[in-house]
């Protein structure tokens, strides 16, 4: 085999060094909060753990390089966050930031600026997606490569410990070449990558920062001892002038990174250039690219050049300035063609930047004298693993045999199956890289609540930490938030481990949930003759009888040797309830041999004890006792000869299921997403409605069943489910007899509806088994207290039952909706929800307000989403929870940004009012041939309630009808209206989000959309915390509450979001919580919807990131009001002396110390830090009494809005929704 | 000049009043206002292992709450370096009493399983408690467990306390044992030295209007106090002077205090009397002893001790079954069945 260059982790420097195993986050921030005296944050997927990091750090008061803890501060967004950046480096302070995607794009004004001022600065980016058709969480260059055009260096990882060794190259070079630098790295695989890496001290920090260079950064810095201006206003006379002005510091950048790569190199042994060749000297071929799919593509040439074949890769760590003279030098002479990859799509760009930066440096390079190569090379571009998607060796092999090709693609895409413009290489399924000798691969299947991830998190730091083997580590997640499945991928060897892509061949498979057999793909990640560990609740005798046949077969196929263990058994026994982790782990050990097994259960208990010693003695002991007990349960399994089962994989759809539904949806839901052509996905991201219904995930252990003999038609367990799985619904006598006798009903008591018959019932694959609907319920058995109307039950033994009984419900009618009021709790739950089934958390308390407003009015609403949880479990493919009704209407969703969702929605407003004005021009226009009658029923129709807008779609119905035979010179107006004539029925445009966009990032936005006087329905779900990036503190986060960034406790009051908007006299305004007061919370949402101007709800709302048992997420929002910590009021404004302002919750009447003892997030302080806890509780209460205070004098003072007839006809154009009779004069 | 000087498990009081478990023993501004109003010792509510181990659990159940679940987020809390547990709150509350106060701090543990007895009775002495007084209450609801089984586990964790720890021990006793005299002398046996009669629980409730079992605990009564006094005079003559014996339930006044005595007591336990009128009216309770016993010349609080127990009271059978037969009269005398009699004019039965 040809000379290869070892890996830096190879060469083993002299001196002592700390090994440890991390993911690429920690590993930047590790670096960057020594070297940093202000870090200005927001939190963003994946970066959020940095920032996180260096919180965790400050709070525990760990210093920096300089003896100082950092001022680590949460700003309201990333674009706040860069503000404070460059301020605190305008002090001459040394500064930093993290962030990822979206939140690089909002820092680039400020990043111009840095870097045009020539302030050393870095930015650690997780690189991420930046959303398009679609949002993604995860990995691609779309968003650093945006970054290209501020004057930036950018530094580019390609693993985790580059990621920590880069990280002080940037942070040492940008403070001597004064160029700022954006040191990133891939989101999720490198920022999420746990990896056994050597670790920086601070001798090795303090090396390579140079003090003459910190001192002469502070004499820049402002101070009136020596005042400057910086920043002025440049004229065309000396702008252009300035900005070449400063060239020499761009150019001094390739020269000084690798005066420090060098310096680090010596200190450290790990050398880096700025690119890296590896590979055959006499190379024809070479891949280039940057990022984590260096180590792929090194695996693919080491294995080629095996093969005989003469290719090689160049990984380019400094992408800006661009180091074309080292790149050309780094290539072989030989060189005939080359591939440049981008992880990255410019659509309409010749290539992608990397790509047209090589052509550029090539052409550059051979414009001379002695050109380095005898031709010049082809040069072909293309684009791979955007949003993560994987790069393995099987599709980077193509790429070189597409380089050996005589006429090769120009560009090409590398990893899918493009037949629309047909880019794609072919994937090269047979060519696998053998694994080094000695490696262990191994891949874990599990539940997000059964402790896997952590178990296996565990084992890396044990195997990687305590033993001379390098470990890596990979985490994949399902994108739902309740019942999410993780798929653990690990490695553990002698060598540094370069695969930089999920396991398929794995030495040992476990599968920690023995129903995922039959939802999951198991026994195919495992190589021929590997282990398979089950955790069954079937003992070995029994097991084989129930494993999916698809199971049995690769079992015997591939000869796996098969393990149980009932894991669940063991943890009962012990008191660790769900928690399998430390069954699962001594198993692992035991099977794999990584370890001895006696110095194994050694170490997973040390391991126990570091990770949950400080949680007390009890927590140590049962995973002790657990850890003691797993192996006595672990059993091999006689494998039988032959397939014996019956059970097939459960993943039918019903017959019924629309196209796209079987032909996409189907393949997501199977895990099969990644073969999907590119024809198969819609071109503009538009995917249809009501699909989590197709999903069918039966997660929940236990649910509720109804009986009818305790009920008393109450409907508070239909309101209260946070999943619509519980449903009521009320129908005549006659459908009630009709009705199978296994499908129970009882007489609906009310004085609306007589003669009618009730029913409550499960959906019973769609339930999460919160529980929520069963603490709410207020029916208990006569006989027997405990009993309640419904109960949770075992799954396993209702299911079959439930399960006809919910096809039946279906099929029965619901209820016209105009027969029960809708402002009471049975009126709104005999609607149906449009939607149903969604991902969030069992027990969220976002969701039951959703589902309640689209079963108000589910058929006529636009929804802008901000980004968030509720985007997230909204419309997170595989499916989304939005659902249409059986006329086919529902809400229409989207989503645009996290910080712009009001004026996107404000957006859509304007858009409906525009085509609904044309509409009507048209209709006066049309009038003499569509019948004067028809115009000025459809004009004048007020739509104030059910029957009015069933009126007015029947009304656009005839009107669409006439459309069709106009004479031929109204045609082309009779088209327009046909088109814009579905606006003519009222539609409510409702702008969703979590109070992280409301209080915080969007806050400027939705003030400004709110003071517009526009008719648009602002819902807060206001869980107090941002809760879809993990709990930070958010400006709704009240005094007192430990969060992210406010570790000890926020010190200060929850913003009075409701104050601000009903300080503009014309916004109606309503606080309202589910949970407390169902009645109140439909009449706010009802008066928001009819109020013709802005209008602002904010919803209390329940979240796991409050530490409280999510079953009683309900009936918890109780005591928030009853201890007025969450008052409920309305602000209905009117024009006349009138009080708007109704306080609708009673005094307080217990404690807040009673309401929050209960929750974690306050609890905790007072176990931290005691007196301090007591005193933040002593200035809630004091916050809440104070309020209460002003509220109470709030309800009694009169005012009036001047000018509010003039806004609601001129601005709204919905002047029929007024709440004045027409005509009125103002 | 009376003296009201006592021993208690060896240690030196001032007087035989002191403040048993209640909150106002658990925070150093209410014990101190104890000490103020005359208590001559304090003892801690009760360390709870079961709560110990709740609070660790649900704290950790908590916390763990859906992290690692969503790839977005790990979890939901910042990574706290330091938690303290109940456990660790309540050494620091012995430990900050134990600064305030120049009274003897008793502290008070019930554990539920035997290492978990052990190892916070070492944690109280070490963090200064100058006895230990061993709460040991459960219901005996297990059908395959006898009385004797029990006991016996009683007596080991009473055992295994007095081996590991050198503070004097006290065991406090629910009255429900089957045979109090032999086990009484039983747990002296196994190492404690002294007896605190008796406890007081939670007891179920139904709230009729929720319509839920609810656990609800009354403050005592005055009368409560016979059953203590029947046992110390029991057991005073029985275990003879070398075990101390407190009297707890019921202790409202100085009279009580000096029935406790009389019995055999050398303290008595106030609690309720003073959860209902405050510390300060500790400080009338021991007025109302000192008034009493110069009332009745008596001149010191050894005068007084076991006057009236089962060994001294003349007739032994008063504190037996014929003391019950005189009660059932003293009911049936028709004189407090009439309207207006107030039932602090009943007769005594004695």
């Amino acid at each position: 085999m040809t000379a290869v260059d070892p890996s830096p982790l190879e060469t083993r420097p002299s001196r002592r060094t700390r090994w440890a195993c991390i993911d690429g986050n920690e590993a930047a921030a590790r670096v960057a909060y020594p070297l940093s005296e202000v870090i200005a944050l927001y939190p963003i997927t994946p970066a959020s753990p940095m920032g996180e990091h260096c919180d965790d750090w400050a709070a525990a008061g760990r210093p920096n390089l300089w003896g100082v803890v950092p001022d680590v501060v949460e700003m309201q967004s990333e674009g706040g966050a860069a503000g404070a950046l460059h301020g605190a480096l305008q002090q001459g302070a040394l500064a930093t930031t993290f962030t990822s995607s979206q939140g690089l794009l909002l820092m680039i004004p400020n990043m111009f600026k840095i870097a045009g001022e020539l302030t050393p600065a870095v930015i650690h980016v997780a690189a991420r997606t930046v959303a398009t058709h679609a949002l993604s969480i995860f990995g691609d260059h779309s968003d650093v490569m945006h970054a290209r055009a501020t004057g930036w260096a950018m530094l580019g990882a390609g693993s985790v410990q580059e990621a920590h060794d880069l990280a002080l190259v940037a942070h040492a070079a940008t403070l001597r070449s004064r160029v700022p630098f954006l040191h990133f790295f891939d989101g999720f695989r490198t920022s999420h990558e746990i990896s056994k890496i050597q670790l920086l001290d601070d001798e090795d920090l303090a090396a390579l920062i140079r003090e003459d260079d910190v001192a002469a950064f502070r004499r820049r810095g402002l101070s009136p001892e020596a005042p400057v201006v910086r920043g002025t206003a440049q004229n065309p006379d000396v702008f252009f002038q300035a900005r070449e002005a400063a060239n020499p510091f761009h150019d001094a950048v390739p020269a000084i990174v690798q005066e420090v790569m060098d310096e680090l190199a010596e200190r450290t042994g790990r050398r880096y250039s700025l690119v890296e060749y590896h590979g055959a000297p006499d190379a024809d071929r070479v891949v280039v690219l940057m990022g984590s799919a260096v180590g792929a593509a090194q695996e693919t040439v080491d294995c080629l050049l095996e093969q005989g074949e003469r290719v090689g890769v160049l990984q380019v760590r400094l992408f800006q300035p661009f180091p074309a003279q080292a790149l050309v030098a780094a290539l072989p002479p030989t060189v005939r063609s080359i591939a440049v990859l981008d992880r990255t799509k410019e659509p309409g760009a010749v290539g992608e930047p990397l790509y047209l930066s090589v052509v550029a440096a090539l052409a550059e390079a051979m414009d001379v004298d002695a050109p380095p190569f005898a031709r010049v090379p082809r040069v072909i571009g293309g684009r791979y693993g955007l949003s993560s998607k994987e790069v393995t060796p099987s599709m980077l092999k193509p790429v070189f045999d597409e380089l050996a090709r005589e006429r090769p693609k120009r560009h090409v895409t590398v990893g899918i199956y493009d037949d629309v413009t047909h880019l794609s290489l072919p994937i090269d399924e047979d060519f696998r890289v053998p694994r080094p000798a000695g490696e262990v691969q191994a891949v874990f299947i599990g539940l997000g609540a059964d402790g896997t991830v952590g178990a296996n998190k565990s084992s890396i730091k044990i195997i990687g930490e305590r033993t001379d083997r390098f470990a890596q580590g990979y985490f994949v997640y399902d994108s739902k938030k309740s019942g999410s499945v993780t798929v653990s991928h690990l490695r553990f060897g002698p060598e540094p481990i370069r695969a930089t892509y999920l396991i398929d061949q794995a030495d040992l498979v476990a599968c920690h949930q023995f129903g995922l057999l039959e939802r999951m793909k198991v026994v195919e990640l495992a190589r021929p003759g590997a282990t398979l560990l089950l955790n069954s609740p079937y003992c070995p005798d029994e097991v084989w009888d129930h494993l999916p046949r698809t199971v049995q077969q690769g079992i015997l196929d591939k000869g796996l040797e098969l393990w149980v263990v009932d894991a669940y058994a063991v943890a009962e026994q012990v008191g660790m309830g769900n928690r399998i982790n430390t069954v699962m782990q001594p198993c692992f050990f035991q099977l794999s041999g990584v370890l001895p097994p006696e110095d194994a259960i050694a170490e997973i208990k040390a391991s126990v004890e570091r990770t949950y010693g400080r949680r007390g003695r009890s927590v140590v002991e049962r995973n002790f006792a657990a850890i003691d007990a797993s192996l006595a349960a672990l059993h091999r399994v006689e494998v039988p000869g032959e397939v014996t089962s019956d059970l097939t994989f459960h993943h039918e759809l019903p017959p019924d299921a629309p196209d796209f539904v079987r032909q996409v949806t189907a393949a997501l839901l199977a895990g099969e997403g990644d073969r999907l052509p590119v024809s198969a996905l819609p071109v503009d991201g538009t995917f249809p409605s009501g699909t989590a219904k197709y999903e069918k995930r039966a997660i929940a252990t236990h649910i509720p069943i109804w009986d009818p003999e305790i009920c008393i038609d109450c409907a508070k367990c239909a309101i209260a489910c946070p999943h619509a799985a519980i449903r009521m619904k009320v129908f005549p006598e006659a459908v009630a007899a009709a009705s199978p006798e296994w499908f129970p009903t009882k007489p609906f008591r009310s004085k609306d509806l007589a003669d009618h018959h009730l029913t409550i019932q499960v959906a019973p694959d769609d339930c999460t088994g919160c529980g929520v609907c069963v603490d709410v319920c207020p029916a208990k058995s006569k006989s027997e207290l405990g009993r309640k109307a419904i109960n949770m039950e075992p799954a396993l033994e209702h299911r079959d039952a439930e399960r006809p009984r919910w096809e039946h419900f279906q099929t029965i009618e619901p209820l016209d909706r105009s027969l029960l009021p809708h402002s009471s709790i049975k009126g709104s739950q005999v609607l149906e929800p449009l939607f149903e089934f969604s991902g969030a958390c069992a027990g969220c308390g976002e969701t039951p307000y959703l589902k309640l407003l689209t079963q108000l009015f589910g058929d006529r609403i636009l929804v802008a989403n901000a980004t968030g949880c509720s985007s997230i479990y909204g419309a997170n493919l595989p499916t989304t929870p939005w659902s249409v009704d059986a006329d086919g209407r529902g809400p229409a969703w989207a989503n645009s940004l996290f910080e712009d969702n009001a004026e996107f929605g404000l957006g859509m407003r304007l858009g409906v009012d525009a085509q609904r004005a044309m509409a009507e021009a048209l209709l006066e226009r049309l009038a003499p041939h569509v019948g004067d009658e028809l115009v000025r029923a459809l004009l004048d129709n007020p739509q104030e309630d059910e029957a009015q807008i069933a009126e007015q779609r029947r009304l656009v119905a005839a009107l669409t009808e006439r459309l069709r035979d106009v004479p031929a010179d109204l045609a082309e107006d009779a088209r327009r209206l046909a088109a814009t004539a579905r606006n003519l029925v009222r539609q409510g445009v409702w702008l969703v989000g979590g109070d992280g966009w409301a209080y915080d990032i969007g806050f400027g936005g939705l003030d400004h959309v709110l003071s517009s006087g526009r008719n648009v329905n602002v819902l807060v779900l206001d869980t107090e915390v941002y809760s879809n990036t993990g709990g930070q503190a958010s400006k709704a986060t009240q005094r007192g509450a430990v969060a992210k960034f406010a570790a000890a406790g926020k010190p200060t009051g929850k913003k009075d979001l409701g104050a601000i908007a009903r300080a503009y006299g014309n916004v109606y305004v309503a606080q309202i919580a589910l949970g407390a007061n169902e009645v109140q919370a439909t009449k706010a949402l009802l008066e928001a919807d009819a109020w013709p101007g802005p209008s602002l709800v904010i919803a209390y709302s329940t979240c796991i990131a409050h530490g409280i048992d999510m079953s009683t997420s309900m009936s918890h929002q109780k005591d928030a009001v009853r201890s007025g910590y969450w008052p409920l009021y309305r602000f209905q404004p009117g024009d006349d002396d009138g009080v708007p302002f109704n306080l609708d919750s009673k005094a307080p009447s217990i404690p807040v110390r009673d309401f929050v003892a209960g929750e974690t997030r306050f609890a905790v302080l007072r176990r931290t830090h005691p007196e301090r806890a007591q005193h933040l509780q002593h200035l809630l209460q004091a916050d809440v009494d104070e309020r209460w205070r002003y509220y109470e004098q709030l309800a009694a003072v009169a005012r009036s809005v001047p000018d509010l007839t003039e806004t609601e006809v001129e601005v709204s154009g919905d002047g029929a929704l007024g709440p004045r009779d027409e005509g009125e004069e103002p | 000049m009376i003296d009201l000087t006592t021993r208690y498990l060896g240690l030196e009081l001032s007087s035989p009043v002191v403040a048993s478990s209640s909150p106002l023993t658990g925070a150093p501004e209410t014990a101190a206002a104890l000490e103020e109003a005359g208590a001559a010792a304090i003892v801690m509510p009760s360390l709870f292992e079961e709560e110990i181990v709740h609070e660790e659990l649900e704290m950790h159940h908590s916390l763990e709450q859906g992290a690692e679940q969503h790839l977005e987020a790990s979890g939901y809390f910042p990574n706290l370096e330091d938690l303290p547990t109940v456990g660790d709150r309540y050494l620091a509350t012995l430990e900050s009493l134990k600064r305030r106060l120049s009274i003897p701090v008793i502290a008070s543990l019930n554990a539920s399983h035997p290492g978990g007895w052990v190892s916070y009775a070492r944690l109280l002495e070490d963090a200064g408690a100058d006895a230990l007084e061993l709460n040991v209450y459960r219901v005996a609801a297990d059908p395959d467990r006898t009385a004797h089984e029990l006991e016996q586990d009683d007596l080991e964790i009473v055992a295994s306390v007095r081996s590991s720890v050198r503070i004097p021990l006290a065991v406090k006793l629910s009255p429900y044992y089957t045979a109090m005299a032999a086990f009484a002398r039983q747990v002296v046996d196994a190492g404690a030295d002294g007896l605190v009669l008796f406890n007081r629980f939670y007891q179920p409730d139904v709230d009729l209007e929720t319509l839920e079992v609810v656990p609800r605990i009354e403050l005592s009564r005055p009368w409560e106090l016979r059953l203590p006094l029947r046992w110390l005079a029991i057991l005073r003559p029985q275990l003879g002077t070398g075990t101390s014996l407190a009297a707890t339930s019921g202790v409202h006044s100085g009279y009580d205090v000096v029935k406790a005595l009389m019995v055999g007591a050398d303290v008595a336990m106030v609690t309720s009397a003073l959860l209902q009128h405050g510390a300060g009216h500790l400080h009338s309770i021991v007025a109302g002893l000192r008034t009493w016993m110069a009332e009745h010349d008596y001149t010191s609080v050894d005068q007084l001790r076991g006057s009236a127990t089962q060994a001294t009271a003349g007739d032994p059978a008063t504190f037996e079954r014929a003391n019950y037969v005189a009660a059932l009269h003293s009911w049936t005398t028709p004189a407090h069945l009439l309207a207006g009699h107030h039932r602090g004019s009943r007769r005594s039965p004695a």
